[in-house]
């Protein structure tokens, strides 16, 4: 395992990140880093504990014990703003989450305006531009009840990327889509690697994984079990429980 | 003429037209009205505080330290709810006008502030199913993007608990509005109070008490419509 403390790039630094519910050990004694631009994929069974790894680097779920440091600064400290940190750390659920209520226009500028990043103006632009970028400039003004699953998850991507974010967490994106509209979706996330975002993608996608992740993590029982470049992992898996999890998933 | 017609008609006369009366009916209307708009705005505002101290209470989750002030506040609003639904409207009334304020002579804040106690137990009870009708997700998406607790309250999650539980308030608007006639017994001149202090001036009975209960019956009816006229347009954002 990398020494984490020696990593003066790492974006998001873990260390001993160990997480409850209740009596269940979900994640156990987990340390590990993202650098700068890289795309760290997440693989591993269901139940594993990958999507609560993401989900505890911006805090959704509170760690047992551990420690997080975001940008330098400890995230998981008491006197910590956690809403300024999540400020950088964009999100993309499996669900959406889109907000039924606004359309898509204000779905993508609520968070800029609200958190006083931007005026109304300058978000209102920011969100044509990205529009733009994934195809949608004419859904600007609909509901997302009136959009296809893949529609809503590129939303849900603007809506992140508005926050002009350093990394962005993608937990399972393509898991609750119509096999035809995960191309899309993908599409969208490919060009943002290309852009040289960072980015955490727990993903089913052993594809896209393989052609876009700089470093994959095979996290099991709550542990990083397994991890190096997509080629050492799918080419070459060392662990008994990586092979027999390949071998069911490719 | 028949004799029949010209009793109803003095009656009639009696009851509405002479002396002006109708001018107080008019004035009783405007006084039930005033104590449910007003009971209204303290109900909805108790309502979503209870509310939302009783989710917050909810939904801490497992594993954690369980927030102190979170959990007092949460005991003052189970003691709150559990009184004010335990306990009839009228003994409240009378508490309230003939025991606190027994000094004042304020009657229609006396009313206002009861009905509005009384009215915030239901609503937050009604608000609190609501808020827990929406998706956490909501909440989680809100949150990732930076946004503070209550924002993301006030932005996603009250809008989209209202329209869920619009019929609902609309029925405990209506129940408050029939409810003000309770107000009588602290002696408030609201609609129900005119009818009483004029059956005993004219020894009429029918006219006043059927007229009132046609009173009733049409502004909840006109509140009826108006409720369903709103509820179209906040599911607006549902239609394809």
């Amino acid at each position: 395992m990398t020494d984490v403390n020696s990593q003066g790039s790492a974006l998001i630094r873990v260390e001993h990140l160990t997480k409850k519910f209740g009596d269940t050990l979900v994640l156990d004694d987990i340390s590990e880093h993202i650098n700068e631009g890289e795309k760290v994929v997440i693989i591993g069974p269901s139940g594993s504990g990958k999507s609560t790894f993401l989900r505890c680097l911006n805090l959704l779920e509170i760690p047992t014990s551990g420690k997080i440091w975001f940008n330098d600064q400890e995230i998981t400290s008491q006197n910590a703003d956690i809403n300024k940190i999540r400020c950088q750390m964009g999100m993309v659920f499996q669900h959406f989450n889109l907000f039924p209520n606004k359309t898509v226009r204000r779905n993508i500028t609520l968070a800029p305006v609200r958190t006083g990043r931007m005026t109304q103006e300058e978000a209102d632009q920011k969100a044509m531009e990205l529009l733009q970028r994934v195809g949608l400039q004419d859904k600007a003004d609909d509901y997302p009840a009136s959009l296809s699953g893949g529609q809503k998850q590129r939303i849900a991507i603007v809506r992140a990327m508005a926050m002009n974010p350093r990394v962005l967490l993608f937990d399972e994106p393509t898991s609750a889509l119509d096999p035809e509209m995960v191309g899309e979706v993908l599409e969208v996330m490919r060009e943002l690697a290309e852009d040289g975002m960072t980015m955490a993608i727990v993903t089913h996608e052993m594809g896209f994984a393989r052609e876009v992740g700089s470093r994959v993590l095979f996290i099991n029982e709550g542990k990083v079990q397994e991890e190096g470049t997509p080629e050492e992992i799918f080419s070459h898996p060392k662990n008994p429980r990586l092979q027999d999890f390949l071998s069911k998933v490719l | 003429m028949p004799a029949w017609m010209l009793k109803i008609g003095n009656a009639f006369y009696q009851s509405f037209i002479m002396a002006d009366r109708w001018k107080r009916f008019l004035s009783g209307l405007g006084v039930s009205f005033t104590v449910t708009l007003g009971a209204l705005a303290i109900g909805i505002v108790l309502g979503v505080l209870v509310a939302i101290v009783r989710t917050q209470h909810d939904q801490q989750k497992t594993g954690q330290k369980p927030n102190r002030l979170i959990s007092v506040l949460n005991v003052i609003c189970e003691i709150y709810v559990t009184v004010i639904r335990g306990t009839p409207m009228m003994v409240q009334l009378l508490i309230m006008g003939l025991v606190i304020f027994a000094a004042s002579r304020n009657l229609i804040g006396i009313a206002i502030l009861s009905l509005g106690i009384n009215s915030g137990a239901y609503v937050s009870e009604i608000i609190r199913s609501g808020i827990m009708s929406i998706d956490p997700g909501q909440m989680e998406a809100g949150r990732s993007l930076g946004m503070s607790y209550p924002v993301v309250m006030k932005e996603i999650i009250i809008p989209q608990a209202i329209k869920n539980i619009l019929p609902a308030l609309g029925n405990e608007l209506i129940t408050l509005f029939k409810d003000t006639s309770l107000v009588t017994v602290i002696g408030l001149a609201d609609l129900t109070k005119v009818a009483i202090q004029i059956q005993a001036k004219t020894y009429q009975a029918f006219m006043p008490f059927f007229g009132i209960a046609a009173m009733y019956l049409i502004v909840v009816m006109i509140l009826t419509k108006l409720l369903g006229i709103l509820e179209r347009r906040l599911r607006r954002s549902d239609r394809r």
